[in-house]
């Protein structure tokens, strides 16, 4: 069913696409239990790269893992490397708070600070100690996640009065606003309505040109609409999660090399 | 059926228990209120005691109080709101941090009067060229570690009670453990902190047992100076000077200790209707 729909052009020459982070050997453990094993990928730039998969195959693991923020749980531990341009990540040289301004995230429920619109842009930059013009910066930032119109009137009331479509967009223009290299989305819609979901789709596919962004996603249709590159993951017989197949999504949809992979386009697997 | 008979049976048991414990502080109030309410007046709040009864008043009891309350909130607040954050966000999680937790928790069940005798031992005597020995900076301190327990664990939970989702948000813009404590988790937490605080003093204001054992003064006379010295002048507490009054034989004195209660209660209900209201413009944030 998905051969009809109207898939995204695929980049002219995929085996010269740039990578901008590359995942290497990557394996994760939460305690004593493998979440992930042995994930090679790469991430090109200034396109959108769909992670697919069941829940609870580690997909969020995995995304968690290129900004570090896996750091935050007690008892992960990760083998391998994760390169963002050219560097390992897990270097112990590298600032992680410099690594997550340059590599942003956007979680799967909606979480602005229960502050004003305004601050919730602005506060990336206010701790940076940013000189320049904060108004500008926001104002830009809101427009990029196409939400500026709607709320220019009142950016200084709570951001928690905001619909959750608002709210995410809002999440989406805080994470811009330091200016990121790449955008890190954990089902940004899952918790939203069609039509609220269809502006965030709309809005990604605008941004791309000028970000890198990867978006989780376990809606099939979803990674279809909007992604250049899709990355399979599935779990082994052990639970553990692998990375079936990726490549131009266009040839993940048409033409799967691995049979798990159709099914689980098709709709076959449960 | 018996299930159900035992049910109704208690359901009535614990209705009348509920009841006598409303009548008894029913009573207790209308008899402070009848003694108490004709003696109130404003002459009563601004007097010195006195040998007379009928001139005597509060005025050094309840600035004694309301010092008290002030320094002791100064002391205390700031301590125990830093030990909740290191506590909750800081310290690795290690036997040695729970051998703190666990002390931390068991210092609020500690009767108030030893820490009267750890006051009067520290403040008191040792730290007499500071403290100037048995002088409200002394009670203040005293009373300052004896709401510190209930400050800390107050504080944590109102730190935890703030959402994993919000400092997530915080770190994954680059920020810093400080900046994600400091500007978004403190903000959201401080009603609840407030609320453990007030609630805390609350229960200050009401000791007299560990005052007494570092020597609070039962009759003043004046006003502590406008000064830093004031600090270090001796005082009295509403709770001393009502205790003072009920020991007295004269039934003069009862009622000026009954019009004191009335005012000690004033100063508890409005501190608890302040805590109530940060707890419900807290609860309304996190909505
Ligand atoms: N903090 C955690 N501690 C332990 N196990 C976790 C944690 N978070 C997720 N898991 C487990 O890791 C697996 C992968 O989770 P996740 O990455 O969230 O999957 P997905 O995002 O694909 O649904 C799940 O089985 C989940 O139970
Ligand atoms: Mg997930």
């Amino acid at each position: 069913m998905f051969r009809n729909q109207t898939l995204p052009p695929v980049d002219p020459l995929p085996e010269a696409y740039e990578p901008i982070v590359k995942i290497r050997n990557l394996s994760v453990w939460y305690g004593e239990r493998q979440i992930l094993g042995d994930i090679n990928l790469d991430i090109p730039r200034n396109r959108i790269t769909a992670i697919m998969g069941p829940s609870g195959c580690g997909k969020s693991t995995l995304i968690r893992c290129l900004n570090r923020m896996n750091d935050l749980i007690p008892g992960a531990r990760i083998e391998g490397q994760v390169l963002f341009n050219d560097q390992n990540i897990y270097a112990p040289e590298v600032d992680v708070t410099e690594l997550r301004r340059r590599i942003g995230m956007v979680f799967q429920k909606p979480n602005p600070f229960p502050k004003s619109i305004y601050e919730n842009v602005a506060w990336g930059l206010r701790i940076r100690g940013f000189k320049g013009n904060l108004d500008e910066v926001v104002e830009r930032a809101l427009m990029q996640a196409a939400l500026w119109d709607e709320v220019k009137d009142k950016l200084h009331t709570s951001a928690l009065n905001l619909s959750g479509g608002q709210q995410q967009r809002l999440c989406i223009a805080r994470a811009l606003a330091v200016d990121p290299e790449v955008l890190l989305l954990d089902e940004p819609a899952s918790a939203l309505d069609p039509i609220a979901t269809l502006k965030i789709e709309e809005l990604l596919r605008e941004i791309s040109e000028n970000y890198t962004i990867v978006i989780v996603t376990h809606n099939i249709q979803q990674a279809a609409r909007i992604s250049h590159y899709t990355a399979f993951i599935m779990w082994d017989e052990n639970r553990i999660g692998r990375l079936v197949e990726w490549g131009p999504t266009r040839d993940i949809f048409t033409n799967p090399k691995n049979k798990c992979t159709e099914d689980y386009i098709t709709g076959r697997f449960g | 059926m018996k299930g159900k008979w035992l049910d109704e049976t208690f359901r009535a048991f614990a209705f009348f228990s509920t009841l006598i414990g409303i009548l008894v502080l029913c009573l207790l109030l209308a008899d402070v209120l009848k003694d108490g309410l004709p003696r109130l007046s404003w002459k009563f709040i601004t007097s010195f005691p006195s040998r007379r009864a009928e001139e005597a008043g509060i005025l050094p009891a309840l600035v004694g109080s309301a010092m008290l309350l002030v320094l002791t909130a100064l002391f205390a607040f700031p301590v125990g709101v830093a030990a909740g954050i290191y506590l909750e966000e800081y310290a690795p999680d290690n036997p040695f941090t729970r051998f703190i937790e666990l002390n931390i928790a068991n210092l609020a069940g500690v009767p108030s009067i030893i820490y009267g005798l750890l006051g009067l031992e520290i403040f008191v005597r040792a730290m007499r060229g500071i403290t100037g020995g048995r002088s409200i900076l002394s009670g203040a301190l005293t009373m300052a570690l004896l709401v510190l327990p209930v400050i800390i664990v107050s504080s944590r939970e109102a730190i935890r009670a703030v959402p994993k989702s919000i400092r997530e948000a915080g770190y994954a813009l680059g920020a810093t453990k400080w900046q994600v404590v400091r500007d978004q988790v403190l903000p959201v937490a401080m009603p609840g902190i407030l609320t453990g605080t007030i609630l805390a003093l609350s229960r200050a204001i009401g000791e007299s047992a560990p005052l007494i054992t570092i020597g609070a003064l039962t009759f003043i006379a004046f006003l502590p100076p406008l000064s830093l010295k004031a600090l270090q002048s001796p005082f009295t507490v509403l709770p001393i000077q009502i205790f003072n009054w009920v020991s007295r034989p004269q039934e003069a004195f009862q009622a000026n200790a009954a019009a004191a209660i009335i005012v000690l209660l004033l100063l508890l209900l409005s501190m608890n209707a302040a805590a109530i209201y940060l707890r419900n413009r807290f609860q309304q944030r996190l909505e």
